[in-house]
């Protein structure tokens, strides 16, 4: 019915008015995607609600629902109580330290990568693209496969418990060579020989040509690697045993499990879980910011 | 401004592949040399050794009197305008132009006071804000052009600049470009594949072919003159009619009975390349010489008909005004415009 209307309008002169439909089909999807994004948050709500009770209800009823009046106190506990056997890590200081790994982390690969890339890709050298697979197989090797050889040359180097220890042995990134490799293949060549004509010397050339056309993909392999790194588990607890450098996502773990072990008191779950929401929002943040450059990084090309 | 000089200059691929053969030319300050020929002739290998962005395997190239081989491009004092414009995207017009100039260390103060110059040259006041991806094909090829004119250089090389344009921009930006470099007075070596263009912009024209120089002169001499069947059939549309004819005493004969009203050059062989300028060829006649016409091309300005004369291909334009169908149709040749090549080695006798 609605066919046969419209088709005759198309030869009318006056235009038809239509009433913005809501379609059934709409509504379905909206629902999926409602239903998806409750099921995502559900969890951190339940988190931020039981953060608001003592640690005794929690104790004893697990997660809860609605507001006690605990939600403050249990915040600033972790942001700014000593805890630990040392008493010496406060909240402030774990998430610099993240802060540092993080960023340490996603420029020390930024910056590694793209140097790398730019030999292969522009220099003559003789082993290149061997050189480039080699990279390039190690993305087959998690950084576990690695982790025992890693900590032993750390240890002997004495940069245990340092913060170059912690972010220089994982900055080699495969990912970010070859997205960078792919990216500066594709810029054309007559930018290469135009900024050589323009007097652009290897350095020049690097920072003054490929460094800003290369700056949506720095953002989105910033935002990949920064992500990435305020995660890491397993080589902060390794290379960290001094509480003074623990990391947020590693110190979350220490307070529920020292205060447990001590057995004196409850283990602080409200402060544990209150840390755990503060661990979430630096990456959810920069997510956030740099959304549409991170789009614009993967998909558009301003060459 | 500068004379350049290529003695012997020649370009070996490490595989061995022979990209330009020894070739020497003079170029006399402020002329336009045109290097024109089919793809992969090696004209943009030729043109990029004298921008310094390919080594010269062997042979001398001079810029103003400076054997240049080992020096980089920077240090030659070229400007080049590439097929793309090579602009740097994130970079405003202005930038773009200036960024040699600051990387020669000048001042800003110098910077600023070319790039306008240069600007006002090219009517490009008003863009010098804006990014590339703002700009206008024509735009961009001005900008591309302002980049070389603000550098002063002693030469300007051009590499196909205006194949990326419409056609109606690329006639409108072939006169700009000469006339500006007539202005500017600096010598330049332009390589393009479109005889139009050549024939158009050169002052002399160098013909390509696979790596070699097939002849070397004037747009005038290339066109009356053709060197090889080679030159006579790239330059020139439509090209050259080539034609195979037979010498028995004296006498040419296209075909089985088609013979031609012109003595035979004095030749070794029993055969001979014929050649006309279609556009010399006239229609009517008294019927001795008749091309069977097949296909009728209207250009508006003239037409063209293709057919067959002597069982050979042969094309032939005349005027809009005059009428001609398809069949048989008498023609004239012309008896001061015939061409001769060898029929092996294709060169002029």
């Amino acid at each position: 019915m609605a066919d046969i209307t419209q088709s005759g309008d198309v030869f009318s002169a006056t235009p038809v008015r239509r009433r913005p439909r809501i379609k059934l089909r709409h509504i379905g999807d909206h629902a999926i995607l409602v239903a998806g994004a409750l099921l995502m948050v559900f969890p951190i709500v339940l988190v931020l609600m039981t953060t608001s009770f003592e640690d005794a209800d929690i104790v004893k009823n697990g997660l809860q629902f609605g507001f006690e009046g605990q939600m403050l106190e249990n915040f600033e506990a972790a942001m700014f109580e000593a805890s630990g056997f040392t008493k010496t890590i406060t909240g402030t200081r774990m998430l610099m330290n993240s802060m540092i790994l993080g960023l340490g982390f996603a420029i020390g690969k930024i910056v590694i990568s793209m140097m790398a890339a730019y030999a292969i890709v522009y220099f003559r050298l003789r082993f290149a693209t061997f050189a480039f697979w080699i990279i390039f197989t190690t993305l087959l090797l998690p950084l576990e496969v690695r982790i025992l050889p890693s900590y032993e040359a750390i240890q002997s180097m004495g940069l245990a418990n340092t913060y170059t220890g912690l972010i220089v042995p994982l900055i080699a990134s495969a990912t970010g060579t070859f997205f960078f490799r792919q990216f500066f293949r594709s810029i054309p060549e007559e930018l290469v020989e135009a900024a050589r004509i323009d007097g652009a010397g290897p350095v020049k050339f690097f920072i003054d040509i490929l460094v800003p056309l290369s700056r949506t993909m720095i953002a989105a392999i910033f935002i990949i690697m920064f992500v990435y790194g305020w995660n890491q588990y397993l080589w902060p607890t390794l290379i960290t045993t001094d509480e003074g450098m623990f990391t947020l996502v590693r110190g979350i773990k220490q307070i529920v499990q020292v205060l447990s072990q001590t057995g004196a008191m409850i283990p602080e779950y409200g402060k544990a879980l209150a840390l755990s929401l503060i661990a979430m929002i630096p990456p959810v943040l920069i997510v956030i910011f740099f959304q549409s450059w991170f789009v614009k990084g993967l998909t558009e090309s301003d060459k | 401004m500068a004379q350049v000089t290529l003695d012997r200059v020649r370009k070996t691929y490490p595989n061995g592949h022979e990209a330009v053969h020894p070739c020497s030319v003079e170029i006399p300050d402020g002329e336009l040399v045109v290097l024109v020929g089919p793809s992969g002739c090696g004209k943009s290998t030729l043109l990029r050794m004298i921008a310094g962005l390919e080594d010269i395997t062997d042979g001398a190239l001079s810029i103003g009197r400076e054997v240049v081989n080992d020096r980089d491009p920077a240090d030659r004092n070229i400007a080049m305008v590439f097929q793309n414009y090579a602009l740097y995207p994130h970079m405003s017009v202005a930038k773009n132009m200036g960024y040699g100039l600051k990387n020669r260390g000048a001042s800003k103060a110098e910077i600023d006071t070319k790039v306008q110059e240069a600007a006002r040259i090219l009517n490009l006041g008003d863009y010098l804000d804006r990014r590339p991806s703002q700009l206008s094909g024509g735009q961009r090829q001005r900008v591309a052009m302002g980049r070389a004119i603000v550098r002063d250089p002693e030469l300007f090389l051009f590499d196909e600049p205006l194949s990326n344009l419409d056609a109606k921009l690329r006639n409108q930006m072939r006169i700009e470009i000469r006339a500006l470099q007539q202005r500017l007075g600096v010598t330049s070596v332009y390589v393009t594949h479109d005889q139009v263009e050549a024939m158009t912009m050169a002052d002399r024209i160098i013909v390509l072919n696979g790596g070699r120089v097939e002849q070397i002169g004037t747009p005038t001499e290339i066109y009356e003159h053709p060197a090889s069947t080679f030159v006579a059939g790239f330059m020139g549309a439509p090209p050259m009619n080539l034609m195979q004819a037979h010498i028995a005493d004296g006498v040419l004969t296209l075909g089985e009975e088609t013979h031609l009203p012109f003595a035979a050059p004095a030749v070794a062989t029993d055969s001979v390349l014929v050649g006309f300028r279609p556009e010399d060829v006239r229609l009517g006649g008294d019927g001795s010489m008749m091309l069977h016409v097949e296909i009728i091309e209207e250009l508006g300005a003239h037409r063209l008909l293709h057919g067959k004369l002597g069982g050979q291909p042969f094309s032939l334009s005349i005027g809009k005004d005059e009428v001609a169908g398809l069949g048989a149709q008498p023609i004239t040749l012309p008896r001061d415009r015939i061409h001769f090549f060898h029929p092996e080695r294709g060169t002029r006798i």
